[in-house]
């Protein structure tokens, strides 16, 4: 079934007097449970393509359909709503606000969403236990470490239940050892059922996934399976 | 509806949580907010007290009460010199009036002089001193601190005594005691037979019974002023405040057949009103009223633009977390509830600490003898100004907040 279904898009932004296309001409699906790494080189328009994809923009051109729901001619309300019960984020920078703790980092989507206090803070430890961070739901983001405060991101994305998490860099900032371990949970993820969105510029983080989409001046290069997909143990 | 209540409560929790963690810039913010409240406030309350106090005076008056004098106390229209050039009012006129007058409850003379008052040592100038009769007391609402008005015998007689304010009993006797005592007004001695109750209208000045004394009106024109230059007053008291215009009504025909006036003939006299002196009040009190509120509404408004200014540094400060809010699902209208909130609380934090510093202020003013208190109205008054200023000067900056567009928010350093 499918997730995403991107019809033609193409983001042009206007500099100057000069047109730039950062997406050219981009068309992708993307089914349930997939575990999808979108590769490319800078100006390959990666970045623009998952900001479409997580609804932070919307495209110039084309059509994006996000299970049933046509994203491309939504307003700013009706896209935080989406980003809010659909998509989970994960960057590159953690992303988490400074002066909360792990707990009401976590307990941050559910407020929008509207989800009672009490509920909220049953989903939010069950989230950080989850990632391991069971000790640590009272400690504000300075006190904890890069992996531990990816932890808490995740937590994050994953408490809202969304259809899909998208990854920017999620080992970015991290040391091999952490981010491995990252990747580890992301790979717990998928298997729990989740669909996965990973976007990177590194050729060992992407053979994590099932499928690769390499892209290059704002068109599509590639799109194939990873032949020798890496399973962390 | 309940999700708006909602979104309410946790933007505040979100907003105390943001001034908590800018302890140093949220409370010099506050100053100014603090400033203008508590100069609101006391500007408002002050007035108010100015405003009272005035009414007060002119209710130890005599509210239901009519002066037949020369001059017109409020009415411009009357050139000046065509009432200089009026008949004196004199104490036959008086006699002429109180016999033919049936509708006043009293009615009393008055001439008026500034004599220097002592007793022993200790002397206050320039004070007013009020000729009058028995009657006078009647005419007013004043009350006695110590024994009484002079009698019918004596303001028959014209004996020397005298009636003291309670101000003026107060400087010459300071340790008490005046009953009976001789103090000399002009180098005249006169018994001390009563003193006056406090009336306390400080606004009054002269005016104000606090400030005079009284004597029977034949020893004003023995010492002080010639009977023949002096025009008097007449105090009428009507009966109740709808028996004044009748009592009006029927002054004005006796003192033109008093004063021989053919029918073609304009009044050479006056008929004056507290009414009159009423509305000049209101007047001032309203003058003083609109440049007060104007100045201390400028404090209020330098402050809001301090808030204006730091939430704008606090939106600049607080984009990334504007972006990470929005990317993982605040609408627009959730972070410019968030922002409008936290100024409307440090503004309301401001406000009641303002109306502390008014009610202290009014306290230290008191002590004073100005007539302050802090009411109700003025804590209605402080929570409403400054929510109302919080929520404006939170506007543009919450605004710009809510339009940020999440990816550029997300990607700013």
């Amino acid at each position: 079934m499918n997730i995403i279904n991107i019809e033609h898009i193409a983001k042009i932004y206007q500099v100057g007097s000069e047109e730039v296309h950062a997406l050219a001409d981009v068309s992708l699906r993307i089914n349930k449970n997939e575990y999808v790494a979108i590769m490319g080189p800078s100006g390959s328009g990666k970045s623009t393509l998952m900001n479409i994809l997580g609804c932070l923009d919307t495209p110039t051109k084309g059509l994006y359909d996000f299970s049933g729901e046509n994203v491309s001619q939504m307003n700013d309300n009706e896209l935080a709503s989406i980003r809010n019960r659909q998509i989970g984020f994960v960057f590159q920078t953690f992303n988490l606000l400074a002066r909360s703790d792990a707990l009401h980092n976590v307990e941050l989507p559910l407020i929008y969403a509207g989800v009672s206090s009490h509920e909220r803070r049953e989903r939010a430890e069950a989230a950080l236990e989850n990632v391991g961070l069971k000790d640590r739901m009272t400690h504000k983001p300075n006190e904890l470490s890069g992996g531990q405060r990816q932890r808490v991101a995740v937590a994050r994305a994953l408490v809202t239940n969304p259809s899909i998490i998208l990854a920017d860099e999620p080992t970015g900032n991290l040391d091999t050892k952490t981010g491995a371990d990252i990747m580890r949970l992301f790979h717990e993820i998928h298997e729990a059922g989740n669909t996965i969105i990973l976007v990177t510029h590194e050729e060992y983080i992407a053979e994590h996934a099932a499928r690769i989409i390499r892209l290059r001046d704002g068109l599509v290069e590639r799109d194939e399976e990873v032949v020798n997909r890496f399973i962390p143990v | 509806m309940k999700n708006f209540i909602f979104e309410i409560k946790e933007g505040l929790l979100i907003s105390l949580k943001a001034i908590r963690a800018n302890k140093a810039r949220s409370v010099l913010t506050t100053l100014g907010i603090i400033i203008g409240v508590a100069s609101v406030v006391l500007m408002s309350t002050a007035i108010k007290g100015i405003d009272q106090s005035f009414q007060q005076g002119v209710a130890s008056l005599g509210s239901d009460n009519l002066y037949i004098d020369k001059w017109a106390w409020f009415d411009n229209d009357i050139p000046w010199w065509e009432m200089r050039n009026r008949k004196n009012i004199t104490m036959e006129d008086f006699k002429a009036y109180k016999d033919l007058a049936k509708l006043p409850i009293s009615v009393a003379p008055s001439a008026n002089s500034q004599r220097t008052v002592k007793y022993q040592e200790r002397s206050v100038q320039f004070v007013s001193i009020t000729g009058t009769d028995y009657n006078y007391i009647n005419t007013t609402n004043l009350s006695f601190d110590e024994g009484r008005f002079f009698s019918e015998l004596e303001s028959n007689g014209g004996r020397s005594v005298v009636v003291l304010g309670s101000e003026i009993s107060k400087k010459l006797f300071p340790q008490g005691g005046p009953m009976n005592q001789l103090v000399k007004i002009g180098g005249n001695r006169f018994k001390v037979v009563g003193v006056l109750e406090e009336q306390g209208s400080w606004v009054m000045g002269n005016w104000n019974p606090d400030n005079q004394v009284y004597v029977p009106i034949q020893n004003i024109f023995k010492y002080f002023v010639s009977r023949h230059s002096n025009s008097i007053t007449l105090n009428v008291r009507a009966e109740n405040s709808q028996m004044v215009e009748a009592t009006k009504e029927e002054a004005l025909g006796i003192m033109r057949r008093v004063r021989g006036l053919k029918y073609n003939e304009k009044n050479d006299f006056s008929i004056n009103q507290q009414e009159g002196l009423l509305t000049n009040i209101n007047q001032t009190v309203g003058v003083i009223q609109i440049a007060g509120l104007l100045i201390t509404g400028l404090a209020l408004f330098v402050g809001a633009i301090g808030i204006m200014n730091i939430m704008f540094v606090s939106v600049k400060e607080r984009t990334r977390e504007i972006g990470i809010r929005k990317a993982i699902g605040a609408t627009r209208r959730t972070i410019l509830g968030q922002f409008i909130s936290e100024s409307a609380i440090i503004c309301l934090i401001g406000g009641m600490i303002g109306l502390a510093v008014a009610i202290i202020g009014s306290m230290v003013i008191a002590q004073f003898d100005f007539p302050v208190t802090v009411d109700i109205d003025a804590v209605i008054l402080a929570f409403t100004i400054s929510l109302i200023t919080g929520i404006l000067s939170g506007l543009a900056p919450a605004y710009t907040a809510a339009k940020l567009d999440p990816v550029d928010a997300l990607r700013y350093e």
